[in-house]
């Protein structure tokens, strides 16, 4: 059995270094890799272009990274909850690709299942499609859009185990499978590492081929963005 | 003229049984207090859950549950859970019923702009793009005039696009339309007190009126 586990996110992250393309899982503040996110602001990796849903908030998730201007690219589908990224974006210190969401997913999909690119219709007739090759099935327009091609994916899952196969919890998995998939290498952190065989095979979701390294993390924050509750009857 | 109460009020009345349907940001998503009984729908968040429930109880909110606007919800009996890859792909394949979603601008020819105004807003497209270039059945709810009495509803959108020719049916405050595949905006009908004059004047798009326009039934 090929043992995954390194001790930490320091260790983790240890080949990364500044200009690297890095995928981050997470849907809002949701399923996001928090020790791993931490590490790189310790570490001050520069000109990072992160390929990552949302943009954290001002002060967690990937808001930490801007905040110190480590990113030199975001590449997102939604960016509505960072005021310091807004700023960023509109003096031009930020490079900001915004995608259609479903493309974001599907072009990390293509690159773990090996595929150079895919069609999709979102975004035919807006400024997405500049520049894009447009081809005509069955009547209909869809847009090339090319697969990722990240050095690393940073991702979180609920539970994983030594051989680095992942089990996501609820809608923190959202991102997280299929970026796992597309990384060259990726990283997968977790609440809890258990030994190889005492997770049900049939109940993985992401198998440990696609990562390369994993440990459980620590001190889950899981901040929620929006508090929403009914009053008991 | 409806509120923002009303407007969800009557898109819940074109909820059919059985239907699976993903609601957007805002009013769409108070379309889901409305549904009428006996009606079962299955709604879809596209961060990936199928089967979304109500917010949770006051200490049981769960930072792993959310839905598309982040906000704290629970799942129900039947719900499952699956990611985004797979989110997208039941919308783009259209087994996905019904989407409802919010806009900015609509035009005559159904384009729809509501992610981005130049220069002030740039907070993304979020699924938006995805939703509306793949749906079979897409429902705008928006205000038909903005506080300065400007039509939102227009020859042709101003605002950077979302999808083009895709919209068929918008509800706003002030009427019920459906957009004509040749072009047009089609009056279907009046929101309670509204005179087919006054939305004549708030639509800069053309708008087609044939024969007598009855006022909506909310109830």
């Amino acid at each position: 059995m090929i043992n995954k586990v390194v001790s930490n996110a320091e260790e983790a992250i240890r080949d990364i270094v500044d200009g690297v393309t890095i995928m981050l899982g997470g849907f809002g503040l949701c399923g996001i890799p928090e020790n791993c996110i931490n590490a790189l602001v310790k570490k001050k990796i520069k000109n990072i272009t992160c390929i990552s849903n949302n943009a954290g908030v001002d002060d967690f998730g990937i808001g930490l990274l801007l905040k110190q201007h480590q990113v030199k690219k975001m590449i997102s589908s939604y960016v509505g909850e960072n005021a310091e990224f807004e700023r960023q974006l509109l003096s031009g210190e930020l490079e900001v690709e915004l995608i259609p969401q479903g493309t974001l997913a599907t072009r990390c999909m293509a690159a773990g299942y090996g595929m150079p690119a895919i069609f999709t219709p979102a975004g035919v007739g807006t400024e997405v499609a500049e520049g894009k090759e447009i081809r005509n099935f069955d009547g209909k327009d869809y847009l090339l859009e090319y697969a990722f091609n990240a050095d690393f994916a940073l991702v979180k899952a609920w539970k994983g185990d030594t051989a680095g196969n992942l089990i996501f919890r609820s809608t923190s998995r959202n991102f997280n499978p299929v970026m796992a998939m597309a990384g060259k290498i990726t990283i997968a952190e977790v609440e809890e590492l258990v030994e190889a065989g005492a997770l049900n095979p049939d109940h993985i979701h992401t198998p440990g081929i696609y990562v390369h390294r994993i440990f459980q993390g620590e001190n889950y924050e899981k901040r929620i963005e929006q508090v929403t509750v009914r009053k008991r009857d | 003229m409806l509120d923002k109460e009303g407007i969800a009020k009557r898109i819940a009345k074109e909820i059919k049984d059985g239907y699976y349907v993903n609601l957007g940001i805002g009013i769409p998503t108070l379309v889901a207090n409305y549904i009428p009984e006996g009606i079962n729908v299955v709604l879809q968040s596209e961060n990936g859950l199928l089967g979304m429930g109500p917010f949770p109880f006051e200490g049981e909110e769960d930072a792993d549950l959310i839905n598309a606007g982040k906000q704290t919800i629970t799942t129900l009996p039947g719900s499952s859970i699956f990611d985004s890859a797979m989110s997208f792909g039941m919308i783009r394949s259209q087994k996905v019923d019904l989407t409802i979603l919010g806009a900015m601008e609509v035009s005559e020819n159904g384009d729809i702009a509501n992610w981005k105004i130049p220069g002030k807003m740039v907070k993304g497209m979020g699924g938006a793009m995805d939703l509306v270039a793949s749906a079979k059945n897409i429902i705008v709810a928006m205000q038909h005039i903005n506080k300065h009495g400007e039509s939102k509803l227009l020859p042709n959108c101003t605002l950077p696009l979302t999808g083009i020719k895709c919209i068929k049916k918008i509800v706003t405050e002030l009427a019920v339309l459906d957009i004509l595949p040749e072009g047009g905006f089609k009056l279907l009908e009046r929101a309670p007190g509204v005179t087919v004059e006054f939305i004549q004047q708030s639509t800069l798009g053309k708008l087609i009126v044939e024969g007598e326009i009855p006022e909506m039934k909310l109830d």
